[in-house]
Parts: C-alpha cells; structure tokens; sequence
C-alpha cells in the first residue's frame, strides 16, 4: 500500500524542501521504505538538506531522457538505507520534465517503496502541474502570514481543479508568543480560512535552520520542538491519532513582567 | 502614558486583522471575479431587468459580499418605471 505524496505550498520560502527532507527521514526512522523525488528543477536543494550534496551522479532529467536506470540515480541517504534520493537537474530546463513523465516514474517507484515524496516547485506554472501530476496526497505547507495563506488558497484551488481532491495542510514557522499576544494567526484561524484537514503545525525553531546548517534534518531530535511536530506529523501520515501539541510557552523574562503587571495578557 | 492610552483605543489585534482580510480577499479569488467579469454581469443583468421594467443603470450597484460564511451576490437596482405587459 504505497503512497505518492507531494508536497506543495504556492509562496516560496514556506518550508516545502524542509518538510519533505523532514517527513522523508521521519517516515524512513519509523521503518518505512522512501524515495523522495525534487522536482524543482534548476534550484537544487532537497540534497544539500538531507546532506547528500556530495553524493550525486545523476538527476531527474537523465532519469527521464533514459540517459540512466531509475535504480543508478537514486542517492542512498548516510544514516538510512530505507531512504532515497532522486535529486533535480541544477542546469536543464524546466521543460525537460513533463507531467505524464512523472506519472510514469511514480508509479514504477511505487512497487517498491511505501512512500514517494515529491518535493514541488513554488508557484503555479508548469512545473507544479508536472509535480502533482502522479500524486495521491497533496501536501500543502503554508505560514501564518497573508501572503502564504493566500497562495495555500490558490494551491488549494489548483489542486482541485486537476481533481487532486486528498489534501492535507501542514502550518509552518509558527511563533507562539506572538500567537499568544494576538498577532499572529493561529491554527484554528487558518483552519477557517482553508478548511482543509490540518496534520500538522510546526513552531518557528532555530534547530530547523541549525540542522539544515548541518545537513540532518530535525525531525530526529526531541529536545526541539519542530522536531517533535515533524515526527508528530509521520505518525498522523501513517494513520496514527495523535494530539497538537501545545507549544512550550513564553521564555521566563515575559512572564515574570506579566507576573509585574508590566505586560498586559494576551 | 499617552502611548498606553493609545495602545487601550486601539482597535484589534493584528492576527484577527489577517483573517478578516483573508477571508474578504480569498471570496473575489475563489470566485475568480475579475473586473471584466462583473463588468460582463452587470450587463447581462441590466439586459434581462430592461425587459420588465426601466431601471438607472448608472446608480446600480452589484458586488459579491461575504453574509457569514457563505458569499452572496448582492444587488441594488433603481427602478424608476415598470414596463407595460403584453397579455
């Protein structure tokens, strides 16, 4: 019972490679075989985040144009051999991929993996109808800021209309302190404005960037609160019910001027 | 003491600012309005409403607009006579 995820979001910079480096390592640490495909062609990133960057002999393209098997591109990941890489092209066009090539390469990774992450391209041209094209589940990574809800909406809206109608919503980079002040929107706002199913909401955390320093995503470390969110969310992937975790609140400086009378509550 | 005197008048939070706009904002995207379209629908709607009786195109308004959570065409047309019915 494989699954073809992609993982999408409209707004650049929201987290998609991080998401999908992050469920990829995840579902691979919970046992599961993964392949995890980038498909934004020329701004390779996937690889540098999973800290194969030094790995790569070929790419999506040389995939396609039959240049080389399926099984010599892929990238074994260092720490899980259940989990593999199919980086992009960094110097081909983006025309070199197109959506019924995808859906021809997912549906042959899917007889021997149990989940295909593909790691979409921002915006709505071609390249992102080429990414869904083979996908069961959407995955649509959003932010609590206008510009990301409104782009999640217009992905949402795009999805639908290439009938991808399973679609899941992860809120990233959420900053809880100031969700507690009011000035930030939270899960439940975005839920309005979606309604689409949210599986996860991962708190703004400088491991998320400290580990991307580093090449290893986060999701393996439980002293970090994104870390915990991200395995939260491989669990919900693998039908697993599990609570939202409630973000660890406000550094001590804060409460003590509350417990002053120096800030007003929330 | 001025700045905390504003900071009590000041009106709402910005996250609930956010969503209200959204919202506001993603009905014309859903709807894929664009002004062309509604500029198209009026006249639709003054060709139709001209049959039966004689309206003030110029002070006639439509928009679309957000009645709690559902979106409704709203409408306001000026009619200044009826038309006479053939049997």
């Amino acid at each position: 019972m494989s699954e073809v995820i992609v993982v999408t979001s409209g707004k650049g910079g929201v987290g998609k490679s991080t998401t999908t480096a992050n469920l990829g390592v995840g579902l691979a640490m919970r046992g599961q075989k993964v392949v995890l495909i980038d498909t934004d062609t020329g701004l390779r990133n996937l690889d540098l985040l999973l800290g194969l960057e030094n790995r790569i002999m070929y790419d999506l393209v040389d995939v396609i144009e039959g240049r080389v098997e399926i099984k010599k591109a892929l990238v074994r990941h260092k720490k899980f051999d259940n989990l593999q890489l199919l980086p992009t092209s960094q110097v081909k066009d983006k025309s070199a991929v197109n959506p019924a090539d995808l859906m021809v390469l997912c549906d042959e990774l899917r007889k021997e993996y149990d989940y295909v992450i593909i790691d979409c391209p921002a915006g709505i041209e071609q390249g992102f109808q080429t990414a869904i094209a083979g996908a069961d589940t959407a995955i649509v990574v959003t932010m609590p800021e206008v510009s990301a809800v409104r782009d999640a909406d217009k992905i949402i809206g795009e999805l639908g209309r290439s009938e991808k109608d399973n679609i899941k919503l992860i809120i990233n980079r959420i900053r809880p302190a100031m969700v507690e002040s009011g000035e930030m929107m939270d899960m439940d706002d975005i839920n309005d404005i979606l309604a689409i199913k949210c599986i996860g909401q991962v708190p703004d955390d400088i491991k998320v960037v400290t580990s991307a320093n580093r090449g290893e995503p986060v999701v393996g470390d439980n002293d970090s609160q994104a870390g915990r969110a991200y395995a939260n969310i491989v669990g919900r992937l693998m039908g697993e019910d599990i609570p939202f975790m409630e973000f660890e609140k406000e550094g001590f400086f804060t409460k003590l001027k509350k417990a002053f009378g120096l800030k007003k509550n929330g | 003491m001025l700045d905390s005197l504003m900071h009590m008048f000041r009106s709402e939070k910005s996250g609930k600012v956010a969503k209200k706009r959204l919202q506001m904002v993603l009905i014309q995207d859903r709807a894929n309005v664009s002004p062309e379209v509604m500029a198209q629908l009026r006249d639709d709607i003054i060709q139709v409403i001209s049959k039966y009786m004689v309206i003030d195109k110029t002070d006639m308004e439509i928009s679309l607009e957000n009645v709690d959570d559902s979106v409704a065409l709203v409408a306001n047309i000026p009619v200044q006579n009826m038309k006479h019915h053939r049997r």
